[in-house]
């Protein structure tokens, strides 16, 4: 593949938009209200949306006959390059909005940076994400606060959420090879300069929502390397059965 | 009020609707004029409910990112159904979390249909074309029921069933064009949803018991067996043109009355599955009240965040 960085990290971003939005589709129909239910699954179909124009973009580089659907679904566990954060299940809608609300901080940052990528794919995907981050991270961030600061029992529940999934965030601040490449280029960012205005704004956030910080030092990682916790394989049988069932066909 | 008031408000009332006027939340009504939508709105409502189940079944298998982008939007075209019927209901003075007792008590009744189990993508094909596609006939008339807010809310419902059914029929048009493997998945979908969907308009009129009150006030515009046979005359050109057969040996065209004539419905199998006795009954209801249990926490943070926040701004005004 002539530009083998470039679709690498393509794919270390549009696979968190996949597993996450995996994540939260499985609990259409599930929700602790229908306005929660119609969020989530809101969120899942956005996240989708980006993820096909990613992949779609990824395909054309690779230039090898590849789909958007052979790419998302039909690797192996280990090529999957997306954050460990993502990947963790649906423990309760704590752990859920927790999960969402640690990557959406990220994940806007982030595309804030993606629109001055010099390819305008790229950017150009960006720029229509931010719309549907902003909102995803205003839809967790009031979670995260009414939890936070509800009963008795929604605090425990959060607090619990945050401590336990905190040892995932350092890992969306690790560069890759890929990474490193597209940085010098002018395509990637640099994920090295978002990390102390992402603890900046958790912490105010988590704050306001009488939560603790964590202040375990201790991080996770190896998602970004296809090192994954032992919870995506699982993910990853249901989102590949149709295609690992009956090769080769059109849907 | 004497009863010859109420008589008269109740002439008036009916004369109203036979003027096709519609009827809106703060206009005097009959009790059984109020009783009667409630109950069918909040059945529709549970319909759209529980029928987010057998299709979010198979939102993770999906199998392409295109299949599962439209099958997502589906669903929640469908909790949007609900959320509106719900508050259509609520204008005639009865709560959501009411309305959620009625169906988890197993006191309030939804569409049968979804008390089977779907077990292959072609099912996502099948509930579409033939599911979606017999609620359309149903729901149609209904644009022009006398209630108001159910009116208007079934005007939007019938516009996105419309474009569900396309989609499963495009489901099926797909598999039954593909490989060997594909058009059989297709066929077997098929002839399990077959019979239900039939049964899903109802009983046959001689057994209907709400159909002559139902026709005067606009919720029912035609009769159950002729809403059927408008759904076999309009599906089954359709399952010919892509090559499927339905499962139905006496199905055959009669010229003379210009429809097809079909086989006998198995009653007894439907009156079993509205007792609860289908293959899913217990489960849907179990996930229906399972994610009311486990939320119950989650709703009264926000409940009580939201009275904390109001607190907080009495004292700033103050």
């Amino acid at each position: 593949m002539k530009n083998k960085n470039l679709y690498n990290y393509i794919l270390g971003i549009a696979d968190n938009s996949l597993i996450l939005g995996q994540r939260l589709g499985s609990l259409t129909g599930h929700g602790p209200s229908l306005e929660t239910d119609i969020a989530c699954t809101n969120i899942s179909l956005d996240l989708f949306g980006q993820v096909r124009s990613y992949y779609q973009h990824a395909a054309k580089i690779a230039g090898d006959n590849r789909s958007e659907d052979d790419i998302a679904m039909l690797r192996k566990e280990r090529e999957y390059v997306n954050v460990l954060l993502v990947e963790q299940p649906n423990t309760d809608f704590a752990y859920t909005m927790a999960r969402q609300f640690l990557f959406d901080v990220y994940h806007l940052s982030f595309l804030q940076e993606l629109q001055k990528s010099k390819d305008l794919t790229l950017s150009a995907i960006a720029n229509k994400s931010i719309k549907e981050v902003s909102y995803h991270l205003r839809f967790s961030t009031d979670w995260i606060k009414r939890l936070g600061d509800g009963t008795a029992v929604s605090h425990q529940k959060m607090q619990e959420a945050i401590d336990g999934l905190w040892t995932y965030t350092d890992e969306l601040f690790h560069q890759t090879e890929a990474d490193k490449a597209m940085v010098a280029e002018g395509i990637g960012v640099d994920v090295t300069l978002l990390k102390e205005a992402y603890y900046e704004k958790v912490g105010a956030i988590l704050e306001e929502a009488t939560l603790e910080i964590p202040e375990s030092k201790w991080f996770q990682k190896g998602g970004k390397k296809g090192i994954h916790t032992e919870h995506l394989g699982y993910l990853l049988a249901e989102l590949q059965y149709m295609q690992r069932a009956y090769p080769n066909m059109e849907w | 009020m004497s009863e010859e008031q109420i008589k008269n408000l109740e002439a008036q009332f009916e004369a109203r609707i036979a003027r096709d006027e519609k009827i809106e939340p703060k206009d005097w009504m009959p009790e059984k004029y109020r009783k009667t939508h409630i109950r069918q709105m909040s059945q529709h409502a549970h319909s759209e409910i529980v029928g987010m189940l057998p299709e979010g079944n198979w939102i993770t298998r999906a199998p392409s990112l295109r299949r599962k982008v439209a099958l997502l939007a589906k669903v929640q075209d469908e909790a949007g159904h609900g959320l509106y019927l719900y508050s259509a209901c609520e204008t005639l003075g009865v709560s959501r979390e009411e309305l959620y007792e009625q169906l988890h008590s197993g006191k309030a009744k939804y569409s049968s249909i979804f008390n089977y189990p779907t077990i292959s993508w072609a099912d996502m094909g099948a509930v579409g074309w033939l599911v979606d596609g017999a609620a359309i006939i149903n729901q149609v008339p209904l644009c022009n029921t006398s209630y108001g807010p159910y009116a208007r809310a079934m005007i939007r419902v019938c516009k996105e069933e419309s474009f569900h059914q396309r989609q499963g029929y495009e489901i099926m048009i797909k598999l039954a064009n593909g490989t060997p493997e594909q058009k059989e998945l297709a066929q077997d979908a098929l002839n399990r949803w077959w019979w239900p969907s039939l049964m899903m308009l109802g009983p046959t009129d001689a057994e209907s018991i709400h159909t002559e009150q139902s026709m005067k006030w606009k919720l029912k515009r035609k009769s159950n067996d002729d809403l059927r046979q408008q759904f076999i005359d309009q599906t089954v050109p359709q399952a010919e043109l892509i090559g499927l057969t339905i499962p139905d040996a006496d199905l055959k065209w009669n010229e003379e009355r210009q429809s097809y004539d079909f086989g006998e419905i198995n009653w007894d199998e439907f009156w079993q599955v509205v007792k609860g006795h289908g293959p899913m009954n217990k489960e849907r209801m179990k996930a229906r009240v399972g994610a009311w249990e486990e939320g119950e926490w989650v709703r009264d943070a926000a409940m009580a965040y939201a009275e904390k926040k109001r607190n907080r701004k009495e004292k700033l005004a103050i």
